[in-house]
């Protein structure tokens, strides 16, 4: 073995124990939180909403938090270093979604809601009806959105702790474990501060590797953005290239490419708002004016946070540079490969530990609203009409089931393994936010005449439409070659009906059409149209909203 | 929540909190406030956002005009929407100031004229 070798080996192994023991200093403060929220988490109101104490800054800083996940993080920054500007264009409507969210959804939520989304649905309406349609469209979304992130955790600390004998099973496992122990043990509160940890850890990481970036180019954003206007790399069949990463079209082309663009635009600006983890964390807050600051608060993090992709994926193209990030873990390591490259090791590490602190955060998010819908809204208000039958029932179902989404989560990821493409899950889950969740939910706060059978109409045509449009879509159809084996090759071997990956286009108008026929042509529902009055002055007052208890 | 008057706790003449506050001046001011800021916003905000797919989408060209030294029309497009989100919601924040004062105001009221706020919270959930 050759010096330069040991060298080597040495680095990475110092790499690897670093990287290690930031995870486990991450994990055991996690978990000293936990030990502490569950203290506190006596009542139900502190179980699934933190006992509305949470601060407007604090819950700003936790929906960051619950909302950029790896996809934001390692896949954002991907997408720029290997395709450059059309990348960009994904983080734009990241944060222009949270306007649907200030301006139309936030305060009516906290003022006319008790813990999940369907509190609101079922205010005016027939509860038991709208409530299992809306709790099933909530497990829907939080599940596959859970079993992508977890895929990419999965693949991800694999890649990261490559030589270290864990595998994708195992990460996986590790990653499901935590999850569950943060929410049966520690609920919401516990939730909160893990997103709001991360949060700051993200942030932190991205503005150091930021400032690193520019710091390369000495300081000077024309000699970055020269630099991104001029980007070599190789193609497949070793012919070299010069590209202006700043062009658009590298990725999205004609025919499909500008309307899968607005197509994803739709899913994003109409889908955040109907996302149920992010709606729940308006329930942590004391009053709506508290919402609504966190939700500003919110948009100051995450857009800093993605104007800073910029330099994360630039960066990575012209720093570290394709071909070798190609070879190296492929776009998902863009930005750790860059952290390693301008910063050495440890920084590798921190950013490494950042990753992992994502994901968990994001997936302790979607457990705690799946479980929290199922034990409210479909336990207690389906099957026992309303009415908790022993003190803490609902509490114990919310944990039991956040066991089981663990479990199954776990497993689906694991049977799908490291290959599978999870990337249309996460766009199944914004399409289903967007064309089930948000139509009915607007209709609900703002339209008197809607009824019940417009809700219920509503959200089976924007779930249905969702799925039958994936289904039928380049996700799933597709002719490959005899080569393409596995886990890579398209479910459905034909070419696909319809031709966009982001069904949102035609999904949203079809949830929103659902709802306007169920509407007319259901029976006329004299109590919804009473009932709306109430919620007109409940939402808009905060007259009646529940109140924060003290801790 | 057999009859329709059973979940607020009217005083005089059955008539709920709800009925009074929907029949308050400063309610539908309240309402009509809102309505004015929130429906051009939405409207304003969701045509710009739609813009830029469009325009990068099917003008490539016209976008990748180099417009401040090495930066292009679609890049400076694409982070001014950041700003335009920020100023909207800062501009909501400061109109949200007036719709607080209606509604501590229509609280107060209903305070004052002997309706009960304790009991609720559990309506309908």
């Amino acid at each position: 073995m050759t010096i330069g070798k040991m060298e080597r080996k040495v680095s990475k192994l110092m790499h690897l124990d670093m990287t290690l023991v930031l995870f486990l200093v991450f994990i055991a403060i996690t978990l000293g939180i936990t030990a502490w929220a569950s203290r506190r988490s006596g009542s139900s109101a502190s179980f699934f909403a933190a006992n509305r104490s949470i601060t407007a800054w604090q819950n700003g800083v936790a929906v960051a938090g619950d909302y950029m996940s790896a996809a934001s993080f390692l896949g954002i920054a991907g997408l720029i270093a290997f395709f450059g500007y059309d990348g960009f264009l994904y983080s734009v409507g990241w944060l222009v979604a949270y306007l649907t969210v200030l301006l139309i959804v936030a305060e009516p939520l906290r003022n006319a809601g008790k813990y999940t989304m369907a509190d609101v649905l079922a205010y005016r309406m027939n509860p038991r009806p709208v409530r299992a349609m809306a709790s099933l469209s909530t497990l829907v979304v939080s599940t596959f959105y859970m079993i992508a992130q977890m895929i990419g955790a999965g693949s991800l600390v694999a890649l990261l702790l490559k030589g270290s004998g864990v595998s994708f099973t195992v990460a996986v496992t590790c990653v499901g474990i935590l999850m569950i122990i943060y929410v049966v043990f520690g609920g919401m509160l516990a939730t909160t501060w893990v997103q709001i940890i991360k949060a700051v850890l993200l942030i932190a990481g991205t503005i150091l590797l930021s400032v690193l970036v520019v710091a390369h180019f000495h300081f000077s954003i024309t000699e970055f953005f020269q630099a991104v206007g001029n980007v070599t790399y190789h193609t497949p069949d070793g012919k070299t290239v010069v590209k202006d990463f700043m062009t658009p079209g590298l990725r999205f082309k004609l025919p499909y490419g500008p309307l899968e663009l607005i197509s994803l635009g739709v899913a994003l600006i109409f889908g955040t708002a109907g996302l149920p983890h992010i709606l729940v964390r308006f329930y942590t807050v004391p009053d709506a004016k508290t919402a609504r600051h966190s939700v500003v608060w919110a948009m100051m993090i995450i857009g800093s946070f993605y104007i800073m992709t910029t330099f994360l994926g630039f960066g990575a193209a012209t720093i570290v540079g394709r071909d070798f990030i190609a070879k190296n873990g492929g776009t998902n390591m863009s930005a750790p490969l860059l952290a390693k490259a301008i910063a050495g090791d440890v920084f590798f590490a921190f950013i490494c530990a950042i990753a992992f602190a994502t994901i968990l955060a994001v997936v302790a998010g979607l457990t705690i609203s799946a479980s929290t819908s199922f034990a409210h809204d479909f336990w207690t208000n389906v099957i026992h009409n309303g009415v908790e039958r022993k003190q803490g029932e609902e509490r114990m179902v919310a944990r039991i089931a956040a066991f089981v989404v663990g479990l199954i989560a776990i497993s689906i990821a694991i049977i799908l393994g490291p290959t599978a493409n999870v990337a249309f899950l996460v766009a199944l889950a914004f399409a289903v936010a967007a064309s089930a969740n948000l139509p009915v939910i607007v209709f609900s706060i703002y339209w008197k005449k809607f009824n019940t059978a417009g809700a219920v109409c509503g959200l089976l045509f924007g779930l249905v439409g969702s799925v039958a449009l994936i289904l039928i879509g380049p996700s799933i159809m597709g002719v490959d070659p005899p080569t393409v084996v596995g886990a890579a090759r398209h479910a459905i071997q034909h070419a696909p009906i319809f031709p966009l990956e982001n069904p949102g286009i035609l999904s949203v108008p079809i949830g929103f059409a659902g709802a306007l026929l169920g509407t007319f042509l259901g029976k006329k529902d004299p109590r919804a149209i009473q009932r709306f009055e109430e919620l007109e002055v409940r939402a808009n007052t905060g007259l009646g909203s529940e109140k924060a208890t003290a801790h | 929540m057999a009859t329709l008057k059973s979940t607020g706790n009217g005083t005089e003449s059955g008539k709920t909190k709800w009925d009074r506050v929907q029949e308050m001046d400063e309610f539908r001011l309240l309402i009509l406030a809102k309505k004015e800021f929130v429906v051009p916003a939405t409207v304003f905000f969701v045509i710009y956002y739609f813009a830029l797919p469009v325009l990068v989408g099917y003008a490539p060209g016209l976008m990748s005009r180099k417009v401040l030294g090495p930066i292009n029309l679609a890049y400076l497009f694409a982070l001014s929407q950041f700003f335009v989100a920020w100023g909207i919601a800062f501009a909501y924040v400061g109109a949200a100031r007036k719709f607080d004062k209606f509604g501590a105001h229509i609280l107060e009221t209903l305070k004052r004229e002997g309706y009960d706020d304790r009991q609720d919270g559990k309506e309908g959930l």
